[in-house]
């Protein structure tokens, strides 16, 4: 029976191609758009780190006090970001699993190769645990260990492109890299590694970055050679004294903070090991005010930070409603059409069939039409993804890419969608009295 | 024309009337705050840097050696010289930032040095003495920085500036009901900064959201920064001569010393690159809303002539029964083009709300502003205007039919 509707359908649809195009038209647009849109949204609103969000948190406490509220938009939220004395006195209490505080670093990496340019490279000073804590893939070696970071040893992890611009490729573990002037031992070279965002430090790079980090070097060594932070610092009041030390007394946020802890039970404890932080602060006269503090799962902070752009989410919304427009178009015609064949109907009924052939017969149509409708959003997906880099800024445009996922959800939305959008005009096809139309003939 | 025919004609059609005006509703609803979006967008797309853009490129110089203030401040001022000699160029400056790169540097502005709340957050350019003249600003009121004024700032050390010029935006927030020169202001700096002059516009780093209270809200203060990372330095050129220039300029600054960094992504940029790249996702998000509102529109006049087209062949026999009777070409047209007009008002009417709604919604969770009526008045007359059109086609071909169809069976 199946193989006769379908047949039926196509005889219908090639009988007024004009309004069968319009139909296919309408839902192939409707569909592309929302499907485009859906791709950079679920690009930009994707877990960068699936298989261990909901381990990892961001600490906040407030050391700013009153005097880093009442600016437009804010809510009460401590500083998203650590000053040095903070960041320092939670790396020293080491209460969590794993941890790191951690600097945006830009040195210069100068080729080995006499005549080489010095290349300007990013990266981060983070401590030994942002390695098993970020899972960050290693291609040759491994992360440094915690007395390197206690020695404040001059050892490096680079990434898999700079190691192949200095060292051809090569395994380089043991190589010496010249990193702003000064000797670093690579202990590691990472595959490639670019999860988009940037989740471990998001108050420095906003998340969504076209560049990738390419060299990590320990914290504290970074500190000691006096390597300046790049990104934001934040401050409430100029620091009291000048230079990068000066820095490191202020209160002024420049550092990101991220703990690994395994449980909710190891969560509360964390949260109230913060609190009792801040008391003690307190009582010490540093903080004139109570704990004001936020442990964030990754998932609630990239939240907290407007990771996802809201112009994405406002497209997404407004493709949302283009589609539910050509959904109600599609209905509109599809009732058309299928009433214009009420003689038809009015035969197939008094003949003997029953309501629910009619049904089938005009749902597969819808079926057909949504289907069409589908393959040309498809193509026309393929062509929106393939423009959105030229709409979009680079750092986002690029996420956004056509998989199998994809191909097969631009399919289901557009059928299911139009075989939806033909059930009250089948409906009313149904319903249509075999007698009145024979009668009018 | 009697109206109460048609709407007694479209209770018999009840579920292709509701689709119309739902689709006319959901339309108008879309169309009010895409229109918005685009013309907030382009607005800001727009907004004057204040600067002489035709004529300005930029270089982000960084030094690939570790530099003291002092050495940064010395081959600061070589480069300087090195680009003031290419041909064609007519002045240079360096800075810490410029306007509309992206980033701002800003600084909380208070009037007395124990303000809570600051009065403006404005952005903080550092500049010598040819920092005004370079970029081209009006200064419209005071006098410029005079060489002797201009302090050198290493990283990250404080130099507590006293004098500073300010556009004209942030004078009128500081002051509204007086003369901005000659007076104080305090820049999160414990002693007082006097303005000694204004520019008529200067437009602040940063294009962002967050800073549009501000918008327009900078300062300069007689600051050279000596960092040793690097620094912005900023040409302008004769007229026609700046492409030349900046293929030239970082030719001239390599020979004069390889030790630097000018990254070829984007360490050598135009202003119209700048302008360019600072609304990148503002002209997107433009561009996307227009393809949506044209093929909203499209598709919402596709569907009125199909459905009418439908309706016109339905009732072939009712209209040659009405020519039979003494019904003319105009009043068959007007029939129609009436009916399309009741069912758009009535969607429309519907559309209002949703419009709001909607705004309300974005507005909520998206920040968008509150939409003004003359979006959804304009909207209305847009679709309005759609559904004339759109139906204009049908209702002509229903005026034709002759009538002998009243003779016919349907």
């Amino acid at each position: 029976m199946l193989g006769y509707y379908i047949d039926l359908a196509i005889r219908s649809l090639k009988r007024s191609p004009g309004l069968t195009l319009l139909m296919i038209l309408t839902v192939g647009f409707g569909v592309a758009a929302s499907m485009v849109t859906y791709s950079v949204f679920r690009a930009v609103s994707g877990d960068p780190i699936p298989w261990k969000s909901a381990q990892l948190y961001v600490p906040q406490i407030e050391m700013w006090g009153p005097k880093g509220h009442g600016g437009p938009g804010d809510n009460g939220d401590p500083p998203d970001a650590m000053d040095y004395t903070d960041a320092i006195a939670l790396m020293r209490d080491h209460r969590a699993r794993y941890q790191s505080a951690m600097y945006m670093i830009t040195p210069s990496v100068v080729p080995a190769e006499a005549g080489k340019h010095p290349i300007n490279v990013e990266g981060h000073a983070v401590f030994n645990e942002f390695f098993p804590m970020t899972d960050a893939p290693f291609k040759y070696g491994s992360g440094w260990s915690a007395s390197d970071d206690d020695q404040r040893a001059a050892v490096a992890v680079i990434s898999e492109k700079l190691n192949q611009k200095l060292f051809g490729g090569a395994n380089s573990v043991g190589k010496v890299v010249d990193i702003d002037g000064k000797d670093y031992r690579v202990v590691g070279v990472l595959n490639k590694w670019e999860p988009q965002p940037r989740f471990y430090d998001v108050s420095n790079t906003g998340g969504f970055t076209t560049n990738a980090d390419d060299v990590f070097i320990p914290f504290m060594r970074a500190i000691d050679v006096d390597m300046s932070n790049d990104g934001n610092t934040n401050c409430a009041e100029t620091p009291a004294q000048s230079g990068f030390k000066g820095l490191q007394l202020s209160s002024c946020i420049w550092i990101s903070y991220m703990v690994q802890l395994d449980s909710a039970a190891q969560a509360k404890a964390y949260k109230d090991y913060l609190d009792g932080y801040a008391r003690e602060q307190q009582r010490s006269g540093r903080f004139s005010w109570p704990p004001n503090n936020r442990l964030r799962d990754l998932h609630a902070w990239l939240d907290a930070e407007h990771v996802v752009p809201s112009d994405t989410e406002v497209s997404l919304l407004v493709a949302i409603g283009l589609l539910l427009v050509c959904l109600v178009n599609t209905a509109g015609l599809l009732l058309a059409k299928f009433l214009r064949r009420s003689n038809e109907i009015g035969v197939r009924r008094a003949i003997g069939a029953p309501r629910s052939a009619i049904y089938a017969q005009f749902l597969v149509e819808a079926g057909i039409v949504g289907l069409s409708g589908g393959v040309l959003g498809l193509l026309l997906t393929g062509v929106g993804i393939h423009g959105v880099s030229w709409v979009l800024p680079k750092d986002i445009a690029n996420l956004a890419h056509l998989d199998v996922q994809l191909l097969l959800l631009t399919l289901i939305v557009a059928v299911v969608s139009t075989m939806l959008a033909g059930i009250y005009p089948t409906y009313r096809a149904s319903r249509v009295q075999p007698a009145w139309q024979l009668k009018s003939n | 024309m009697h109206i109460q025919p048609i709407l007694a004609a479209l209770r018999r059609h009840k579920a292709g009337t509701v689709l119309i005006a739902l689709q006319i509703a959901l339309t108008l609803a879309i169309v009010c705050n895409a229109l918005f979006i685009i013309n907030q967008r382009l607005a800001h797309i727009d907004e004057p840097s204040g600067v002489d853009e035709a004529n300005l490129f930029v270089i982000a110089n960084q030094w690939g050696e570790q530099y003291s203030t002092q050495e940064a401040v010395e081959r600061i001022e070589q480069d300087l010289v090195t680009l003031r000699q290419l041909p064609g160029v007519q002045d240079v400056t360096s800075s810490n930032n410029y306007p509309i790169r992206g980033i701002s540097n800003d600084n909380f502005i208070t009037m007395t040095p124990d303000q809570r709340a600051p009065t403006s957050d404005a952005a903080y350019y550092m500049g010598d003495a040819n920092f005004v003249r370079t970029l081209g600003l009006k200064l419209i009121a005071g006098r410029d920085f005079r060489p002797e004024e201009v302090q050198n700032q290493g990283l990250r050390q404080t130099v507590d500036p006293s004098v500073a010029i300010i556009s004209k935006a942030m004078a009128t927030k500081l002051f509204p009901n007086s003369d901005a020169l000659g007076k104080h202001f305090y820049a999160m700096t414990p002693n007082p900064i006097t303005v000694i002059g204004i520019v008529d516009v200067l437009h602040r780093g940063d294009v962002s959201t967050w800073s549009a209270p501000y918008i327009g809200e900078s300062m300069i203060v007689p600051v050279r920064p000596a960092d040793p990372y690097g620094i912005y330095y900023i040409v302008r050129t004769k007229p026609g001569q700046l492409a030349a220039a900046m293929r030239a300029a970082p030719k001239a600054l390599y020979a004069e010393n390889r030790m630097r960094m000018i990254d070829p992504k984007d360490g050598l940029l135009s202003f119209a690159q700048v302008r360019h790249r600072a609304f990148e996702s503002d002209r997107g998000m433009a561009i996307l809303m227009s393809i949506i509102c044209i093929v909203l529109l499209a598709i919402t006049a596709a569907g009125i002539i199909g459905l009418t087209s439908f309706w016109v062949g339905q009732r072939r026999r009712q209209i040659g029964v009405r020519r039979a009777l003494g019904a003319t070409h105009r009043d068959i047209m007007q029939y129609f083009m009436t009916e399309n007009l009741l069912i758009s008002l009535g969607g429309l009417a519907i559309g209002v709300v949703l419009a709001f709604g909607l705004n309300l919604w974005l507005h909520i969770h998206l920040e968008l502003k509150v939409l003004p009526l003359t979006y959804v008045l304009g909207g209305t007359v847009i679709l309005l205007l759609l559904g004339q059109g759109a139906v204009f086609a049908p209702a002509l071909r229903a005026s034709r039919v002759p009538p002998i169809e009243a003779t016919r069976p349907a």
